[in-house]
């Protein structure tokens, strides 16, 4: 086992780990947490390939994992204003009671 | 001679570690550092709580503690004495882990902040390429331990003084941010030793250190209201105020966990006030040409201790700010004013040197403060009150 | 591999387990913080420092706060009667595990032929700068809107109907 393989295996676990509990758990905001893992672990990946990989002078990886950064907490303020108001809304954050488009 | 004064302590340092086998050196010279830092700082932290009083009595007409030691300089002793022996109360229905981590996690990432500010010349304990970006980060990591000792207290108070603090926390932060962007613009590079470098040059006998520009001037004074609402010092202390809060977030700690907010909060101080003295005002390096005699570290440690005389006559001078009139402050007018300056610092770089950049980068930068100052005054009706009530 | 990997991977699965597994909301806010943390760590030890950094000023000075800040203003304090798995969890496990499976074989079987350079590239934070405003100035002033527009559509979208905001 590599090191390059080390760090890809954790990026795997995590990856699997935030899948994980997205689809298992019932708030809103657990659903985000689990993306946010995802994203971490996607981060993770291209980072270990950008240091082991053929050409780190291009910056290839890195350059991704912060753009990947900086895209995430954009999104993560965005759903979770959305999960704000849809609470003010049905006064509930439990996804299997959200799931009527009255209201 | 005067160089051996100047790196006293670099070589005390090397000959220290001579003793040991030479593969342990490179730690043990790590080790030694940290050491300093966690002697020196506390100290220093131990003077500013004795100056603090004092000073705040003599603002307020009144003598501080003197009844410890000669005019009271023991005062610090005594505290820590207190706070050491105290029952440590804990709420019964707080949450054990996070109330225990909280000011843990606090003191830990204040500690970090100080590894990379440049004490003297050729002292300082990790020469990072990203200094700057790992000092912000370590500040940045310290709103979470806020947040957690204010949510484990099961205290309304508490929580509604952590949420208020990581607020006003966050929105500073930016404005922390934006207003060292344009010393790293100049200086090209994020390395705190490099800009400390810039600054060490003389024309005449004038330094140039960054806060003697308009653009420095400027982007010193956002940093500096950026830096007091960051640590939560008057008149930003709303999330912490007797009067409002109880003691805000800390309010259920006791003995020796509130001395260590305590201690948090003030090295906080301190690291903020060495990272400005870093960026605007020069580091390590004199004030005057012929003054370079004086060792680097003694110029680094007075003008820190004179930020830190700035911040106790701002405590007891100003009046503390509501969380609106804060909050209002940094969004319309701190942050703009930032942005000016960085457009200011990018004018300055690109006109030649001579008399005209001055001229135009202070013009803007001066009008720009009247007109956002008019305008964001028409509303607020500033001038004799006119009400019985306060609405 | 060094003790050091093994410990900081240690620490960011933990925190990823305990994210998903606790019950109190809080709790997986701060474990999922420690889970950044963790993250951030094996960055730095992949030498890569200025996104080592960037992810500790940006997740956990950001992101952890958000997350913490909306679990508070939609009362996620209180645990749910009918406990927080939903009653499907049995079929989310197995997907989980089945895509860290297919993912597991394919680093195993494959690791050991592709080349992996030994020697730590040395990049500076010039270097990056650079290439942001080089080849990477489109991304750049794309990411830029995108940010605006992001702060913009969140602020619209929590504001109180009256019209305050907050």
């Amino acid at each position: 086992m590599t090191p390059l393989g080390g760090y890809l295996l954790v990026a795997a676990l995590m990856f699997a780990i935030g899948l994980a509990g997205a689809l298992v758990r019932r708030n809103a905001i657990m659903v985000l947490i689990g993306i946010e893992l995802m994203l971490n672990s996607a981060n993770l990946n291209f980072i270990a390939f950008w240091r082991y990989g053929p050409h780190p002078e291009a910056l290839t990886g890195m350059m991704f994992a912060i753009f990947s950064i900086a895209v995430a907490a954009a999104e993560a303020a965005v759903g979770l204003g959305l999960v704000i108001a849809i609470y003010r809304h049905t006064h509930t954050t439990e996804l299997d009671k959200i799931n009527r488009m009255k209201g | 001679m005067i160089d051996k004064a100047d790196q006293i302590f670099v070589l005390l340092q090397h000959w220290l570690v001579s003793f040991l086998p030479l593969a342990l050196q490179q730690p043990a010279a790590v080790l030694l550092g940290v050491i300093g830092i966690v002697c020196v700082f506390p100290a220093i932290f131990a003077l500013t709580t004795v100056f603090e009083r004092k000073g705040l009595g003599r603002i307020q007409n009144r003598l501080g503690p003197n009844r410890v030691g000669p005019f009271g300089f023991m005062q610090p002793i005594a505290d820590a004495i207190k706070s050491l022996t105290k029952e440590d109360v804990v709420p019964s229905t707080a949450n054990g882990p996070v109330h225990f981590l909280a000011p843990v996690g606090l003191v830990v990432a204040v500690f970090m902040g100080f590894a990379v500010l440049p004490v003297g010349r050729n002292m300082v304990l990790v020469d990072m390429d990203a200094g700057l970006l790992f000092f912000f980060a370590m500040g940045a990591s310290t709103e979470v331990s806020v947040f957690m000792a204010g949510w484990s207290s099961r205290n309304k108070y508490s929580l509604l003084g952590a949420m208020r603090a990581v607020a006003q926390m966050i929105s500073y932060e930016v404005v922390l941010l934006l207003s060292s962007v344009a010393v790293v613009m100049i200086t090209g590079s994020l390395s705190l030793t490099k800009i400390v470098e810039a600054q060490n040059q003389y024309t005449g006998i004038f330094p140039h250190w960054y806060i003697f520009t308009p653009w420095g001037l400027a982007g010193f004074v956002m940093y500096a209201i950026a830096a007091t609402a960051e640590t939560n010092r008057s008149p930003f202390d709303l999330p912490e105020g007797e009067s409002e809060l109880v003691a805000g977030y800390h309010t259920e700690y006791s003995g020796f966990k509130f001395a260590l907010f305590f201690l948090g909060e003030y090295l906080a101080m301190l690291s903020i006030s060495g990272l400005g003295t870093t960026l605007f005002l020069g580091g390590w390096s004199a004030p005057l040409s012929f003054l370079t005699f004086m060792p680097s570290w003694f110029w680094f440690f007075s003008k820190l201790m004179m930020s830190i005389f700035v911040f106790i006559w701002m405590r007891g001078t100003l009046p503390r700010l509501r969380q609106d009139q804060l909050m209002n402050f940094a969004w319309k007018f701190v942050l703009p004013f930032t942005l000016l300056d960085l457009f200011v610092t990018a004018l300055w770089r690109f006109m030649g040197q001579g008399l005209l950049r001055w001229i135009v980068c202070s013009v803007i930068l001066l009008a720009a403060y009247v007109i956002m100052g008019r305008v964001a005054m028409v509303r607020k009706h500033f001038g004799p009150r006119r009400y019985r009530y306060a609405e | 591999m060094t003790v050091i990997f093994y410990l900081i991977a240690a620490i960011t699965v933990a925190g990823g387990l305990a994210a998903v597994l606790l019950k109190n909301l809080v709790h997986c806010a701060l474990a999922v913080t420690i889970a950044f943390g963790g993250i951030a760590l094996l960055f730095l030890s992949l030498d890569a420092q200025f996104a080592g950094f960037v992810q500790i000023l940006v997740y956990i000075g950001a992101v952890a706060i958000l997350i913490v800040f909306a679990i508070l203003l939609t009362r996620g304090s209180d645990v749910p009667k009918d406990g927080v798995f939903s009653p499907t969890w049995l079929t989310g496990v197995a997907i989980a595990s089945a895509v860290f499976a297919v993912m597991g074989w394919a680093v195993i079987n494959s690791v050991n032929a592709i080349p992996q350079l030994a020697a730590v590239p040395h990049v500076t934070v010039h270097d990056i700068g650079v290439a942001l405003v080089g080849s990477y100035v489109l991304p750049l002033e794309i990411l830029a809107l995108l940010l605006t527009a992001a702060t913009v559509g969140a602020v619209i979208v929590a504001m109180h109907e009256k019209g305050g905001s907050e």
